[in-house]
């Protein structure tokens, strides 16, 4: 074998591994990640930390029990309005569109989510605050259901198309309208991917916090309904770590702990499990 | 009746011809510039090739024929072991490039000496001269690499249609001349031996012709094989011809007696298209 | 001879004959009239977002027209307002995020894609999309915590100690800035280089690969030179992907960029970025002009990751149509 050879073959070797490294150093972040936050989370969990609001300021102990209620309540109506726009908007544009309002509604999705998350902020606050003027729940809702709506739209349309001909064929070969063929048929047989996206953008939005600060803003107490402002853990997260108390610090990353956990389970739950042999949309 | 022309695969290597053909002689060891021994082919559990054994002879061309799923492109890749790119792929036996087990060689030195044309043209996303000039930059040529290109460019008889355009992408070639264009790409690190893999499937009768005479003329500068599920190209082409079914070496000689006179019932229900 | 007229009774009505009404009593049509609506529900949120930013920005394009793009002064104090410092660092921390982000990208994505077995692939790739999920906060709190010390007490008087002689890391070093701040967004956007690259390679066709070894190149030959070139524009079109991310990125880079509405030439600085401003002074603004002019930004914002975008979808659209010059046998 002559040197020229023997020398490619050494600097294959070498770039190959270096590609490996790369590969290892990108991986062993998540898990760094993981363990730093496990390691000062963990030991600032308690049962307080669920059940307890915030302490007054300057003073130590409480929780975020108000941040956990807020988050859940911002979650639950982001996909109460995020959810059926995205969903029968990707159900027109799969079963029932023209190729130019398709292509008209699919550019705006895309738009839509290519918009950085602080200026869809700045778009709720013009409509939801300002007129208002007062912070609400339901600002902070609506911001995050546009988040949703671009991936869960595009992926639900994905997925009704997936669904062979076939099926379709023969629903209404029996005499099935287009619509009982798309509830009865055609839905069932997409559900897996499209609850995948969904469940994936939600737990995308659980970790929002730019559009939140100025539409929920941040509370530190309950705030019961919808219209006042509200503490979520993201802006908690934000708030107390840069804040210059050691005891807030610590319950920042308790918070961080526990969104992430919750975030993870969810990915995993639907990348892994429920969505097991797709194609997943990519956030 | 049939018994005196049934040969067990295992047995059927190169054999003089019977006295009263005009059969050209088959290659005396000596001339033999590969030569594949007792290979066993498996994929994954799943074996493909049952004790191959054949002679390839220099500056001759050898057709591989058989049906689909024979195992005639197995056995070429294993040739310039193109197979280790596939997962689960093992090959057992000797394979000789002039007397040295390849096998045991260097895989990047082996593969400038065996070079391959494959089914499809695939030229790279380059233009024809980079294409061409691919093979001689990575290898390291002896003389200029202009001239390497342009050398290799007429012995694939493709020179005088592209000499002028040497810079535009490969992919405004016709298939013909895409086709031609990887032979080229193929010969500019002069080969010992090249491949090809059914290199006239994808192609029109005009430049299919064309690539056939190609071949007739390289055979001067390398020892050439070529699978093919043409039989008619097979018997335009090749000097020596060898056909398998399911895995196995059926029957091996000169062309001309191959396709002629037979010596096995089964190699005649082939190429009668009984069968394939 | 009679002519006897006769009228069919019970016979479908042709297409188009209809009545609206008897259209919505099949339940089709219906249906096609409700989903159109959430759908164009969506092209009206888009038309209706641009409109605010533009409406809502009135005031500062009018006081300050296009020069707003180019002032450095931000003084909320006297109402003088320009985006430059925070389009540069926007840009810089960007650029310094696609600085150490690609190579490490476009390195593990070809371990990914041309080296790993497929079992071991697709078990990373899965580990890359958790760390995607990974929320800007999260990573904002690390940097915090994490890397602002480790900067300011070993990385930057590091970096000053070899390379102070540019002026890219002099002056003091607080721990937060524009490096702090772009070594988070590297990691924020790894993810994202990796998956789409990932996907690319692994596009490229077999036999391209199989025509690069034939001709003797080493494994690293064939990738770097025939399978790699063959993916560009794709891979091109992942690392627009990955900075118009990194443009819009806000919570990691406020917390640790240093909030200073100034133009350094170092990178230890402390600086500021449009999202980042955004984020830490909108509730805060005091006047129309102020708030307004933090609308503008995020106008500004908004047009840049909508033009990278745009380029972006566009290489990638190109890279899925390769090869199609092979069609002309």
């Amino acid at each position: 074998m002559s040197t020229r050879v023997r020398w490619r073959k050494v600097v294959s070797h070498l770039m190959l591994a270096m590609t490996g490294v790369c590969a290892l150093i990108s991986v062993s972040v998540l898990f760094f990640i993981l363990g730093y936050l496990a390691f000062h989370g963990g030991s600032a969990i308690h049962w307080e930390f669920f059940t307890k609001l915030p302490a007054p300021v300057g003073e130590t102990g409480g929780g975020m029990a108000n941040a956990i209620v807020g988050s859940a309540k911002l979650l639950a109506l982001a996909s109460l309005i995020g959810v059926p726009i995205g969903f029968f908007g990707g159900v027109y544009l799969a079963e029932f569109s023209g190729s130019r309002t398709a292509f008209v509604v699919r550019y705006s999705a895309d738009l839509l989510n290519g918009v950085p998350s602080i200026v869809i902020g700045i778009f709720a606050y013009t409509i939801l605050v300002l007129p208002f003027r007062h912070y609400s729940t339901l600002a902070g809702s609506f911001a995050l259901a546009l988040l949703m709506i671009p991936t869960t739209l595009r992926s639900t349309e994905d997925f009704l198309r997936s669904v062979p001909r076939s099926l379709r064929e023969g629903a209404m070969a029996l005499g099935a309208s287009r619509w009982k063929t798309i509830i009865s048929v055609v839905a069932p047989a997409a559900y897996r991917g499209i609850l995948t996206a969904i469940l994936l953008a939600l737990a995308r939005v659980a970790g929002e916090t730019a559009p939140l600060l100025f539409t929920a803003l941040g509370n530190r107490f309950w705030s019961p309904g919808w219209n006042q402002p509200t503490a979520s853990l993201p802006v908690m997260i934000y708030q107390y770590a840069l804040a210059p108390y050691e005891d807030w610090h610590e319950q920042a990353w308790a918070a961080g702990l526990v969104l992430l956990g919750l975030i993870l389970v969810v990915n995993v739950i639907a990348r892994g499990v429920l969505a097991r042999g797709m194609a997943v949309p990519r956030s | 009746m049939a018994q005196a022309f049934v040969r067990s695969p295992a047995q059927v290597n190169i054999t003089p011809p019977p006295p009263n053909t005009a059969a050209r002689e088959a290659p005396s060891a000596g001339s033999l510039r590969m030569s594949v021994s007792k290979a066993n082919f498996y994929y994954g559990s799943k074996q493909t090739l049952f004790e191959i054994s054949m002679g390839i002879a220099s500056s001759k061309v050898t057709a591989l024929i058989g049906p689909s799923g024979c195992g005639k492109s197995t056995l070429l890749r294993t040739l310039n072991r193109m197979h280790e790119t596939v997962r689960g792929a093992r090959l057992e036996g000797e394979i000789l490039l002039d007397g040295v087990n390849i096998l045991t060689q260097d895989v990047t030195v082996l593969r400038r000496r065996v070079g391959m044309v494959f089914q499809r043209p695939n030229p790279f996303p380059k233009s024809i001269y980079d294409n061409v000039a691919y093979g001689p930059r990575i290898n390291g040529s002896k003389m200029p690499i202009s001239d390497a290109v342009e050398m290799s460019l007429r012995r694939a008889a493709l020179w005088d249609e592209v000499k002028d355009h040497l810079h535009k992408s490969a992919y405004e070639l016709s298939g013909g001349q895409q086709q031609r264009l990887c032979v080229a790409r193929a010969l500019a690190v002069e080969p010992e031996v090249l491949l090809l893999d059914e290199p006239c499937s994808a192609l029109d009768p005009i430049s299919t012709a064309k690539i056939e005479e190609l071949l007739v003329q390289l055979k001067d500068l390398c020892t050439i094989v070529i699978v093919t599920h043409n039989m008619q190209q097979a018997a335009r082409v090749s000097d020596y011809t060898a056909f398998l079914l399911t895995g196995q070496l059926i029957e091996f000689s000169p062309t001309p007696q191959l396709f002629t006179t037979p010596s096995d019932p089964r190699t005649e229900a082939y190429i009668t298209g009984r069968f394939g | 001879m009679a002519v006897t007229a006769t009228t069919v009774h019970g016979a479908s009505p042709k297409a188009g004959s209809r009545t609206f009404l008897a259209k919505l009593r099949d339940g089709d049509e219906v249906a096609r009239l409700i989903t159109f609506l959430f759908a164009m529900f969506v092209v009206l949120i888009v038309v209706f977002l641009v409109f605010e930013l533009w409406r809502q920005s009135a005031l500062p394009r009018h006081k300050f027209g296009l020069a707003f793009l180019v002032s450095s002064v931000w003084d909320p104090v006297f109402d003088r307002f320009g985006a430059l410092p925070f389009i540069y660092g926007t840009l810089v921390t960007s650029a310094l995020a696609l600085f150490l982000a690609v190579p490490l990208g476009i390195g593990s994505a070809i371990f990914l894609a041309e080296l790993a077995p497929p079992r071991v692939s697709d078990m990373l790739q899965f580990l890359i999309e958790l760390l995607a999920a990974v929320p800007s906060v999260i990573y904002g709190m690390l940097g915090i915590f994490i890397l602002v010390p480790l900067m300011r007490q070993y990385i930057a008087p590091a970096l000053k100690a070899t390379l102070g002689f540019l002026p890219l890391f002099q002056g003091p070093a607080y721990g937060v800035g524009l490096l702090t701040a772009g070594i988070v967004l590297a990691t924020m956007i790894v993810p994202y280089i990796i998956s789409v690259s990932r996907e690319i390679l692994l596009s490229v066709p077999r036999d391209q690969r199989e025509a690069a070894l034939a001709l003797g190149a080493t494994r690293w030959e064939s990738t770097w030179k025939v399978v790699v070139p063959y993916a560009r524009a794709g891979i091109l079109g992942s690392v627009f992907l990955a900075l118009a991310r990194a443009l819009g990125e806000t919570m990691a880079v406020t917390m640790v960029i240093g909030s200073t509405p100034v133009i350094s030439s170092s990178l230890l600085s402390p600086g500021d970025s449009i999202a980042s401003v955004i984020a830490s002074q909108f509730t805060e603004a005091t006047g129309d002009l102020y708030l307004q002019s933090l609308v503008e930004l995020g106008l500004v914002l908004f047009l840049l990751t909508f033009i990278l975008n745009g380029f972006a979808r566009l290489l990638i659209v190109l890279t899925s149509q390769r090869g199609s010059g092979l069609e002309n046998a």
